[in-house]
């Protein structure tokens, strides 16, 4: 899920004149590289690290990190390291919202018990999409630690959570829109676009 | 969707939707801890005019999984048996702020009653109404004939997830008069684009079949042999809708009934390897099915059960989660 654009109502702002490009392919191409040493080097190595990453664009990504990881150190499976995690039953938000699909949970064979789960999202913003995957882990397994990875800190948290692993810090006001977009998910070249909300008003 | 009535309801995305939901729902419970979070807060009543035990335990099973409170309202031993009406009732379960109501009643057409005459705003789920409809035991039949012969076509998703059921053919066999399981498969079947033929007695046969969009037989032999049948699905013979004895006045003894109607293991010989043998439960071993075929490894019947919770929590989840004021897809 994107936290960035649960706003009900709202129609895709991706062409109006007030979307920016904040980051392009080649930047999103290094934060993940960046991200990938971070977290070999917080983990001090691949053992045991399983990278779960919450629908939709934050299973992409960790598909990118996984095979980043294998790169750097082949020790690292990039099937028996890579899990996706929907958090959808788990969201505090259900009945404010029309009825959200339920969307595929799909763990590593050897399951998260005792590993290092890194969990990979698109853009932080509330934080509440990691406080349910956070209680989804906890229904799954005891991992030994969980750390999380994003490609875009947009602010204005509401919860105490932090990124442990960020791509990209950028200054929003809660009004804008942040959208990450992905050659796999969107077709177009990998991006982030930044777009004020409809009405124009700053 | 507000309310689950009816089949005949359901547009092919609806139904497509319950199945998937339900797919990812059945993925939960082989989890060591099955409860989620998801309807907490909620309650559930389960309002049962008419005895059950497993559809009642399956729908309780899954409102707990979803972490919803249930309340058991059965008519025996409640208000009812002291002669209050279904509206009272519901102005009650209404004062009580139930959020969802399920219900089976003796009478067609009493959730449809419910749903709409204003005494309520909660939603409403159909676990069968008389000899109308019984519209999860047809999903939860959709979901595993789905889960047998379409996962295993190979192609796509192991357990179908996204498929429908195009092609694939349907025996529905017995007591189609008295059968609300019959009435909600024919109808979600056909949604879901396969072909059913009914096979029963004549005098089983309800009035204006021809209307349906199946075909009819009275031969089972005829059927299972030439027709070659994906999913034979047998129905319960509903003694205790029928008056004057055992068959009442609709067929002259069980002996014939088996003899003509019972599904037993040379009838299983003359199906295709792949089929599978299906039963609503209750089961009446010996008169519409034999030991052998309900123990035979084609039978379904224990899966269908667990499959019914699944389904169950995928209706409870898509018609409860939401915020239905503001209907859309936003995700």
């Amino acid at each position: 899920m994107n936290p960035g654009t649960g706003m009900p109502g709202h129609p895709d702002a991706l062409t109006g004149p007030d979307t920016r490009t904040v980051l392009g392919a080649g930047d999103v191409a290094r934060a993940l590289t960046r991200i990938a040493h971070e977290i070999v080097e917080r983990a001090k190595g691949v053992d045991d690290v399983v990278l779960l990453g919450i629908p939709t664009r934050g299973v992409t990504l960790a598909t990118r990190l996984a095979e980043r990881l294998a790169a750097i150190d082949p020790a690292f499976d990039p099937v028996q390291g890579l899990g996706e995690l929907d958090v959808t039953m788990y969201r505090d938000d259900l009945r404010r919202q029309p009825t959200r699909a339920v969307g595929v949970t799909r763990l590593p064979g050897a399951g998260i018990e005792g590993k290092t789960v890194v969990l990979v999202d698109d853009v932080l913003f509330s934080g509440r999409t990691i406080r349910a995957a956070l209680d989804a882990i906890g229904d799954l397994g005891r991992p030994r630690a969980v750390r999380l990875a994003c490609l875009v800190d947009r602010g204005h948290r509401e919860l105490p959570i932090r990124p442990d692993f960020v791509g990209k810090n950028l200054p929003t006001a809660v009004s804008e829109r942040v959208r990450v977009l992905l050659s796999e998910i969107d077709g177009a070249e990998d991006a982030v676009v930044i777009s004020a909300p409809a009405g124009g008003e700053r | 969707m507000k309310h689950l009535l009816s089949t005949t309801d359901l547009s092919k995305d609806d139904a497509l939707l319950l199945l998937d939901t339900a797919a990812q729902m059945a993925a939960t419970q082989s989890r060591e801890i099955k409860k989620l979070p998801t309807l907490r807060g909620r309650t559930v009543v389960n309002l049962f005019f008419e005895d059950s035990t497993r559809t009642r335990i399956s729908f309780e099973t899954a409102a707990k999984r979803l972490s919803a409170d249930v309340i058991n309202f059965s008519a025996k031993g409640s208000s009812v048996s002291k002669g209050e009406s279904l509206k009272d009732t519901a102005l009650t379960l209404h004062a009580m702020g139930a959020d969802a109501v399920v219900v089976r009643h003796w009478a067609s057409g009493a959730p449809y009653q419910l749903a709409h005459a204003g005494w309520l705003d909660a939603a409403v789920l159909n676990a069968g109404d008389g000899t109308h409809q019984h519209p999860t035991q047809a999903l939860l039949d959709a979901f595993t004939i789905r889960r047998h012969l379409v996962g295993r076509r190979g192609g796509g998703d192991p357990d179908g997830v996204g498929a429908d059921l195009a092609g694939l053919r349907v025996a529905i066999v017995g007591d189609v008069l008295h059968s609300r399981v019959a009435r909600s498969n024919v109808a979600l079947l056909r949604t879901l684009g396969a072909d059913v033929t009914l096979v029963s007695p004549p005098t089983l046969v309800p009035v204006g079949v021809e209307t349906w969009p199946c075909r009819t037989s009275y031969d089972l032999d005829a059927t299972l042999a030439d027709w070659q049948p994906d999913a034979v699905m047998m129905l319960r013979v509903q003694r205790e809708r029928m008056s004057g004895g055992t068959g009442g006045a609709f067929f002259p003894s069980p002996l014939e009934y088996t003899r003509y109607y019972g599904l037993d293991a040379r009838r299983l010989g003359l199906l295709p390897d792949h089929t599978i043998v299906m039963h609503p439960g209750p089961m009446n071993r010996g008169l519409e099915i034999s030991a052998e075929a309900a123990d035979s490894d084609r039978a379904v019947i224990v899966e269908q059960v667990a499959n019914g919770v699944a389904v169950r929590m995928a209706a409870l989840y898509l018609l409860l989660a939401g915020d239905h004021s503001a209907e859309g897809n936003d995700l």
